[in-house]
């Protein structure tokens, strides 16, 4: 492996210790629910700072269920990774299309001075 | 940090949008402008805003036993400038709010503000100080990432502390509830952001070098960009 991807392997494999100690030190443990989102715990912080706070308006389109609303944010990861790997797909292509159109006269002049077999 | 549909008071709600709807106007026109001086660009802004589209997906556990997720807001804003990444942040929020139910349209000039504005200026000012200082160029990706993600938690905290102050300790009372689910769970996950945007930086370094170079984010180095600074240049890389 090259110097290159050592690093960025090891930079991968940082992010992955850093998502997956809290789980493996069980640090969600004695929570009423482990590992909820923050999002919902401001929530349950709102009603708790003031009660009779009601949401004065509600989502126009919810999620029916827990599923579908896990296949959608999988959708968005998706999107966004599809994008992502066209963008470097297309780049590389470039660089290796570059590449070969440098390599290619040099192969033709080698091969018009190479003497006769 | 999306604070839930209908969670902010109306006055709250309206103001907020007031104070988003410049930044996102105004990132509209910087837009355009970028796309039509340098079509080139496009493919590079869609890879920026399908960073964020990935990271504001994914909810990460962290240290203090919740849930969150990253913004990516920060390698938009260190290519593109801020005024782009209000654009493209508002964009990855409206797909939250429309189809997953996830933020809210009430509380959208908010989310604008803490995600799309305050994180990305945030990140970029880290970013553009430790340049002067001649930091290396990966060190202040880092940094500029992991203030953009963090400073956007932090102002969702105080948006909701001014909106909730807490009964008996006021503002302040209600901005530490709020920062500790928010500011504290978001320090790893800030970090993590900040890994996967040099990370992505790296690979850009590799693929892209001229448009970077066209950006402003890397020097030329090599053949041709002069001998004086070039050492100091290859560090910097």
């Amino acid at each position: 492996m090259s110097r290159n991807a050592k690093i960025n392997t090891l930079l991968l494999l940082l992010v992955a210790a850093l998502a997956v100690l809290p789980l493996a030190l069980g640090l969600g443990e004695g929570k009423e629910e482990p590992f909820a989102g923050a999002d919902a715990q401001a929530e349950a912080a709102i009603t708790e700072l003031k009660p009779d706070y009601e949401p004065w308006f509600s989502p126009l389109y919810e999620p029916p269920s827990g599923e579908v609303e896990s296949a959608l944010f999988a959708l968005q990861a998706a999107l966004g990774a599809g994008v992502l790997a066209y963008y470097f797909g297309v780049r590389k292509g470039r660089r290796q299309g570059l590449a070969q159109a440098e390599r290619q006269p040099a192969a033709a002049q080698a091969a018009a001075t190479a003497p006769e077999a | 940090m999306h604070i839930a549909e209908g969670f902010l008071p109306p006055l709250h709600a309206v103001a907020w949008g007031a104070a988003s709807a410049p930044f996102v106007v105004h990132g509209v026109r910087a837009l355009t402008r970028e796309v039509k001086a340098n079509p080139e660009s496009t493919l590079l802004l869609g890879a920026s805003g399908a960073f964020t589209f990935v990271l504001s997906a994914l909810k990460i556990p962290s240290v203090t036993g919740s849930c969150s997720h990253p913004t990516g807001t920060g390698l938009g804003a260190i290519l593109f400038r801020p005024p782009i990444m209000a654009v493209l942040g508002t964009i990855t929020l409206l797909f939250q709010a429309l189809l997953l139910a996830h933020g809210g349209l009430t509380t959208l000039g908010a989310n604008v503000f803490s995600m799309a504005i305050a994180g990305p200026w945030a990140g970029y000012a880290v970013y553009r100080l430790l340049r002067k200082f001649d930091v290396p160029l990966m060190v202040t990706v880092f940094f500029g990432a992991f203030f953009a993600d963090l400073v956007t938690y932090c102002v969702t905290s105080v948006q909701l502390a001014l909106a909730f102050p807490d009964p008996g300790s006021g503002f302040l009372g209600a901005l530490a509830k709020f920062g500790g689910i928010f500011a504290v769970t978001q320090i790893p996950l800030a970090v993590s952001e900040g890994l996967l945007t040099v990370l992505v930086m790296r690979l850009l370094m590799q693929s892209s070098k001229s448009d970077l170079v066209r950006l402003g984010v890397a020097k030329l180095t090599g053949a041709g960009a002069g001998a004086r600074t070039g050492n100091q240049q290859e560090a910097a890389v």
